[in-house]
């Protein structure tokens, strides 16, 4: 505990006492702390994703010399302000101290736009939605709310931390090797990511491999971690059913992680041996077999689904009850269906594999499972409006985030029935539906819910307020923005749009879908400008808060001197007051 | 009424796959008005006022164990429907006479006719690339295969998709009731020419088609 005890105190307890700099904020013990520095670090790569995320909207939009003809009025605004109107041209602004391999005269070449959105994705799933929601929030939450006094095993926790940093370095450097970061998708679909030549990207694809090696071992430490926390250290009277319901989503998410990391572990390094030992596992020519990787990455992947989603869903069901003034409806209900998708959530792997010609029987068994891991999260929703119900409801800016998760989570799983009828699959399946679908729950669904997060745990974790004004216009600026860029996806979709193409100018069929990628580009641009405010808030709370200086450093500080006069007038006065809420 | 989003079906199964799109949509659509409009509805009526409480209760059995059977019976229900359209795409192989063989490779089709003597590895046949040519009307089977990464035949119109994998023959079959020009993208990342592999299929009547293969083989 770092609580600005006094220094008698402070003598009394030796682990209080004299850490120093490296120890309190670099390789802090602290469950706290390395709760915030998952936070720092993804909010970090969070930049780095979404940059990635507005230069592919732009190149779709307005891909090499479309701009020009596109009587668009959206279009023509942005060829005026940012574009070059005798040509047409319309390249994406501050990009052209890119150098050539990356970027072409304000362009994003093939090769590179195929690394955007790997990379895009890698960066989103593993750097941001993780180490927040299980990362930061798990750490900083499961001894909080089970009567804890650290983690279990805080060593292990340091190392997690460090582990996982060591793995997004790898990741980002991946960017500068010859031939650049990977580019076969975030799924790396064998042979295309097995072999060299197929990409173009030799040391870029070895280090994406690597990088998720390693942060599999972080995942590890971190998911036992938290499943001895829970099992052992829960405080006195502390059963399974009565803790919070986040801590009932982080304890199933590391059950999840715990057995699914190691199958990708796996594959990956399997992955790695055909693409610099030789060996063939996924290469037909050598007797190897393309499917057993997709079997293989989506069993881990769809579990990975759940990791992401169910920590968003504990998130809703904390924060929602809270600014209902009333308890969750049907406790044991929430608990049992996020039981029941831990279960469910490994046979249902299959459904993403419908057209890559898996025998059509498997299909239609993953098809009713599918179905089937549709209903726990069917009785959430429902659950989360009968606590909404009878409430006496505060539209505080975390419960604006968490009635906004549960808003656009209800459309991610509605579009997702779409995907797991077999015969709609053919169709939609690789289309920018998917894209839209997927958004919808990690966006709309995991994001929404880890926004709402950082404002309502802020406070606790920094010891200062947010600026409510400033958090309701992040709000609406982010669900409109949101719903701007990725609703219309679900339309150029079914209108056949494949995901994964840079130029939709190259397909007669996808012209008249044109105005969308621009609306969504704008939309987009919206949403990232929204993002500043959070930018902001996250370089602020970079400062230690007061609860976190030393008592000598405190008690040189300006802040200090205005609390010792605040708590000088709270003695006089008969009423106390927390004089920290003052700031 | 069944046409206005998706692309224009040329397909003798395209209406059974579309019909299920559109029965999806139209549940889903109203499960979601339901769902978003009771929520609106729950927001305003319980919004804070001073001197009202919230109501205490802890969930309602009767209401959780509905909840739960009704969205389950829809979704199973679905299940069984899809599984006939998808048995009648993916498991029936009906007889036909217009077989040709597609290999993939970055980042082109190469589409391998067998000639008129209907046989593959016959010195008649013969591979033209990125252009599908099939008669208006008939069962055409489609023997998919990849010569390097994994790609994936898709025509729109067709309602079609298949994944080609490398060391894997996977047989597809469509049957085209419309003639025309229609595009075939793939649809699965293989490359950095992956945007932009672009072939087409040429639906022909049977005359045109007739007049095509005498193009094609003189003899």
């Amino acid at each position: 505990m770092t609580s600005p005890a006094p220094a008698k105190a402070h003598d009394a307890h030796a682990e209080h006492h004299e850490l120093g700099f490296i120890r309190t904020y670099v390789f802090s013990t602290d469950h706290k702390m390395i709760g915030r520095q998952f936070l720092f670090m993804a909010l970090f790569m969070m930049i780095i994703g979404g940059s990635l995320a507005l230069m592919m909207r732009w190149e779709l939009a307005w891909p090499e010399g479309s701009a020009g003809p596109n009587p668009n009025a959206g279009t023509q605004l942005m060829l005026k302000l940012f574009g070059d109107p005798a040509s047409g041209d319309l390249p994406i602004p501050f990009t052209k101290w890119i150098p050539q391999p990356y970027m072409f005269d304000g362009h994003m070449p093939p090769e590179f736009y195929n690394a955007a959105f790997t990379m895009h994705a890698t960066i989103m799933i593993f750097f941001v939605v993780m180490p927040i929601l299980v990362g930061c929030f798990g750490n900083f939450l499961i001894p909080l709310m089970i009567g804890a006094r650290d983690m279990a095993f805080p060593v292990l926790n340091m190392l997690s931390f460090w582990v996982g940093a060591v793995s997004g370095v790898i990741m980002l450097s991946s960017f500068l090797v010859p031939g650049g970061a990977a580019a076969g998708g975030w799924t790396a679909y064998a042979p295309l990511s097995a072999v060299s030549t197929y990409t173009g990207v030799t040391w870029g694809q070895h280090l994406w491999c690597i990088s998720i090696i390693v942060l599999g071992i972080s995942s590890l430490m971190g998911s036992i971690n938290y499943i001895t926390t829970i099992i052992n250290m829960r405080a006195p009277g502390m059963t399974y059913f009565r803790m919070p319901l986040v801590v009932w989503s982080l304890f199933i998410t590391a059950i999840l992680l715990l057995l699914a990391l190691p199958v990708l572990t796996a594959a990956l390094a399997m992955l790695l041996l055909d693409r610099m030992a030789g060996t063939s596992f996924f290469l037909p020519a050598g007797g190897g077999e393309p499917l057993l990787w997709q079997h293989l990455f989506w069993f881990f992947g769809h579990p990975e689904v759940y990791i992401m989603i169910l920590p968003a869903m504990g998130i809703g069901s904390e924060i929602l009850p809270v600014f209902a003034r009333k308890p969750i409806f049907g406790y044991r209900a929430m608990a049992f269906s996020m039981i029941g998708i831990a279960f469910l959530g490994w046979i249902v792997w299959g459904h993403h594999m419908f057209q890559s010609g898996m025998n059509p029987t498997l299909g239609t068994s993953f098809m009713i499972s599918t179905m089937v891991i549709a209903v726990p999260s069917a009785i959430k929703t429902f659950n989360w409006l009968g606590t909404l119900w009878g409430g006496n409801i505060h539209f505080k800016v975390p419960m604006m985030f968490a009635l906004g998760f549960v808003a656009m989570f209800v459309i991610g799983g509605l579009s997702g029935i779409f995907m797991a009828s077999t015969p709609v699959d053919i169709f939609i399946h690789d289309t920018y539906f998917i894209v839209g679908h997927i958004h919808y729950v990690l966006f709309g669904g995991s994001i929404f819910a880890l926004f709402g997060a950082i404002y309502y745990w802020f406070p606790k974790m920094f010891g200062r307020m947010t600026n409510p004004f400033l958090g309701h216009v992040h709000f609406w600026g982010t669900l409109i923005g949101f719903n701007g860029t990725f609703f219309p996806m679900h339309i150029i979709g079914v209108g056949g749009h494949m995901r994964r193409i840079y130029n939709p100018m190259q397909y007669e069929f996808l012209h008249p879908l044109q105005h969308w990628n621009v609306f969504m580009t704008l939309s987009a641009l919206f949403l990232g400008l929204s993002q500043i405010r959070r930018t902001v808030t996250s370089a602020r709370c970079c400062r230690p808060s007061t609860a976190d200086r030393t008592s000598t450093a405190r008690r040189r500080s300006k802040r200090t001197i205005y609390r010792r006069i605040a708590s000088w007038r709270a003695a006089r006065r008969p009423r106390t007051e927390d004089p920290r809420r003052d700031g | 009424m069944l046409s206005w989003w998706l692309p224009h079906n040329v397909s003798s199964y395209g209406g059974d796959v579309d019909y299920l799109f559109y029965l999806i949509f139209y549940i889903t659509g109203v499960a979601w008005v339901l769902v978003q409009a009771a929520m609106l509805v729950f927001l305003f009526m319980y919004r804070h006022r001073e001197g009202r409480r919230a109501t205490y209760t802890h969930g309602n059995t009767t209401l959780e164990i509905m909840w739960t059977i009704v969205p389950a019976l829809i979704l199973v229900m679905l299940g069984f429907l899809s599984k006939s359209t998808w048995d009648a795409i993916r498991h029936t192989h009906p007889p036909s006479t217009t077989v040709v063989q597609i290999t993939a490779k970055q980042f082109n089709w190469e589409v391998l006719y067998p000639g008129p003597d209907g046989k593959f590895e016959t010195a008649d046949d013969k591979m033209i690339e990125n252009d599908l040519h099939v008669p208006v009307n008939e069962v055409v089977r489609v023997r998919l295969t990849s010569k390097d990464v994994i790609h994936s035949f898709f025509v729109p119109q067709f309602r079609l998709k298949q994944d080609a994998v490398p060391g894997r023959v996977i047989e597809v079959w469509f049957k085209a009731t419309e003639p025309g020009v229609y595009e075939l993208p793939c649809a699965e990342l293989c490359g950095f020419g992956h945007s932009g592999m672009l072939g087409h299929v040429t639906v022909q009547t049977a005359e045109d088609y007739k007049a095509w293969v005498k193009d094609q083989w003189p003899s």
